[in-house]
């Protein structure tokens, strides 16, 4: 359901909300840079593409981008000094993510926040509000709604906006985002506006195809998979980093020096399950010594260790992974065959 | 069902029924609109998964090394290249491979049809002889496939397989040779912006690795990239080390590359240094002339040497 609080934002009050939102904040959405729409620093209104669907960059890329310098340092005469930047204290705010992206960040959240929680990405999180876009049109790769979200979801956002032609609704998920929404930018929604927003969210919803995601999955999972089911289902795959490194959820990462002669930094990158360096042991074994393994454990990882472990599976949805892979090996008929096959 | 996919499907069937092979490997339909995907048939009943349409695009030569089995390989002119590299190189025997030979009219570049449409979401895509037609929630277009082809594939001078042991279809007359007026250009350039290209496009890679994976000829059993000990160069997507990614991948297939085009529909960040691999092609060309993947029995000059090999472009200390 609509909530009813939610309120209206006029399309003619959009840019004028989006500059006052640039006095202050550094504001990421999605942009078109050539022919790509990637979720990225905007300086003008009028650089928001708000109708083209999800970014190629899920909103990870904000939060925990992917070369992130821990410190720098520099090596003299037998002495060492180390330089770590001051944490900025800019807000930001992720603005038309789409709600798949918004969920994918709950996930991060128990990865990296938490008990002992990373400062890099918790200082970032403080500091982001996420203001998400309803998909009115979820597209044939998406499958959100198979793994409790929805084209509609308020789950990991501040708020929401759905289009409705001339305005658009907009939803508070959070105290942050109740507090937005006094904003003189927005009106009070009416009834006939809340019964349409919500009608335009059936229909996107029962647009979308079902995927065989669920308890059943889970279930089979906890029991062996044939070894050579893994090899057929992983048979096309060229064992790049696509379908990881485009993920909202996929959270592995390296850390490493790059240095000079006397000087350098250490950072934080991405890595990827799919890669043989991965699991590279010193000795030069590698327990996942080939793309079977490796994308054994992408998928183990996604929808049965994370589902067991924190009660939420690695996966949103958003359909990156079935639509950039190089060969279309699609994630939902994986989980079909998964589900489908007999316990050994 | 066009006629091409009704003949691939006939000789997979006689392939695997009298165990000539087996395993074929095609395409079939893609789980997406505007996609196909290799597939792996290796019984006789399943034949009928394989299609041949405008998207079976990725080079499928790409599968054969370290395969045990007998393979029957659905080709298309840049995919026989890479096979004829690939033997030349010993990495795949000859007699491992059936060749199912396809005359190939290009093949779709999807983003290209994307932006014709306004990047709205197509739902179904139906292909007929040349026509398109595209349906989305709200709209519907035709559009004439020969226009939203693959560069490479508009200028592409193999469009038959250069080897094959079955043909289906028939022969399509070769269009002329390259003329490589792109690198022509990018040559007239001067130097800030050449290398305003290639650091805008090194720009955009996230190292996913999909381009070099995606790739037939990448096969070494450890990349440079991946050596730890020593590492070579830094993973990070730090400008110096991806551009070195990319220079030194490029280097490797000086006169091994095939043009297929496999790197760049892999990269899902636009990524295009094709104009790199093209600047070697017509160099090896000028100077050896030689073509990659053309004949199994001429030696890569890359790869031999001889006491005439030309050296204008050796560096005079």
């Amino acid at each position: 359901m609509i909530r009813e609080n939610a309120r209206i934002l006029r399309k003619e009050r959009l840019e004028r909300f989006l500059e006052d939102l640039l006095q202050d904040h550094l504001v990421l959405a999605p942009r078109r840079k050539g022919e790509l729409l990637l979720l990225d620093r905007i300086e003008s209104p009028r650089d928001v593409v708000l109708e083209d669907g999800k970014t190629k960059n899920s909103a990870k890329y904000a939060l925990f981008p992917q070369r992130e310098r821990i410190f720098a340092y520099r090596a003299e005469e037998g002495k060492v000094e180390l330089h770590v930047s001051p944490p900025a204290e800019e807000k930001q705010i992720l603005f038309g993510v789409r709600p798949c992206d918004a969920r994918g960040l709950l996930l991060l959240d128990t990865v990296f926040g938490g008990d002992c929680g990373d400062p890099y990405y918790v200082d970032k999180r403080a500091r982001t509000l996420v203001v998400s876009m309803a998909c009115v049109n979820p597209g044939p790769s998406c499958f959100c709604l198979s793994l409790g979200g929805g084209p509609c979801s308020t789950d990991g956002s501040d708020l929401v906006l759905l289009d409705l032609g001339d305005c658009y609704v907009v939803e508070a998920a959070s105290v942050k985002g109740r507090a937005f929404l006094q904003d003189r930018s927005f009106e009070d929604a009416g009834a006939e506006a809340l019964a349409r927003a919500g009608k335009i969210r059936k229909e996107a919803e029962s647009s979308m195809n079902p995927a065989a995601i669920g308890e059943a999955l889970e279930k089979r999972l906890e029991q062996p998979v044939d070894d050579l089911l893994w090899g057929d289902l992983a048979e096309s795959c060229l064992g790049c980093g696509v379908c990881t490194y485009l993920c909202p959820t996929c959270h592995c990462f390296d850390i490493c020096d790059e240095a000079a002669a006397a000087t350098g930094e250490r950072i934080r990158i991405w890595d990827s399950c799919q890669f043989p360096l991965f699991t590279q042991e010193a000795s030069g074994f590698n327990p996942r010594p080939s793309g079977k393994e490796r994308f054994r454990q992408r998928i183990m990882h996604k929808f049965s260790y994370l589902p067991r472990g924190r009660n939420m599976a690695g996966c949103v949805g958003c359909g990156r992974c079935v639509a950039e892979c190089p060969v279309n090996l699609d994630v939902r008929e994986v989980l079909e065959k998964l589900s489908q096959a007999e316990a050994q | 069902m066009s006629r091409l996919t009704r003949e691939i499907r006939e000789a997979a069937r006689t392939l695997l029924r009298d165990k000539q092979a087996q395993v074929v490997i095609g395409f079939e339909e893609g789980s997406l609109p505007l996609r196909s995907r290799p597939c792996f048939i290796r019984k006789a009943e399943d034949v009928d998964r394989l299609v041949w349409n405008s998207f079976s695009e990725i080079n499928l030569a790409r599968y054969l090394t370290k395969r045990k089995e007998k393979v029957a390989l659905v080709t298309k002119g840049c995919d026989s290249r890479a096979l004829v590299e690939l033997i030349k190189e010993n990495q795949v025997s000859r007699d491992q491979v059936i060749v199912i030979g396809v005359p190939c009219e290009g093949m779709i570049d999807r983003a290209r049809v994307e932006a014709e449409v306004g990047h709205k979401t197509i739902v179904e895509v139906k292909e007929t002889e040349n026509r398109l037609a595209l349906k989305g929630r709200a709209f519907e277009k035709v559009l004439d496939r020969r226009e939203f082809l693959y560069e490479r594939c508009k200028t592409c001078d193999h469009r038959n397989p250069v080897l094959y042991d079955m043909l289906v279809g028939q022969l399509l007359e070769e269009k002329g040779q390259d003329a490589f007026s792109d690198v022509e250009a990018f040559n007239a350039l001067d130097r800030e912006k050449r290398w305003a290209y290639l650091t805008e496009e090194a720009g955009k890679c996230i190292r996913c690795y999909a381009c070099r994976n995606a790739c037939p000829l990448c096969y070494c059993p450890e990349c440079f990239v991946d050596t730890s000990q020593p590492q070579w160069v830094g993973k990070s997507t730090g400008l110096s080390d991806t551009l070195v990614f990319h220079l030194v991948r490029a280097f490797h297939l000086a006169g091994r590359c095939v043009a297929c085009g496999a790197c760049e529909q892999a990269c899902p960040m636009g990524v295009d240094i094709r104009k790199l691999n093209r600047k070697l092609l017509k160099d090896v060309k000028a100077l050896f002339n030689y073509e990659a993947g053309v004949s199994l029995e001429e030696a890569n000059p890359l790869a031999t040497f001889s006491a005439d090999d030309p050296e204008q472009f050796m560096v005079n200390p």
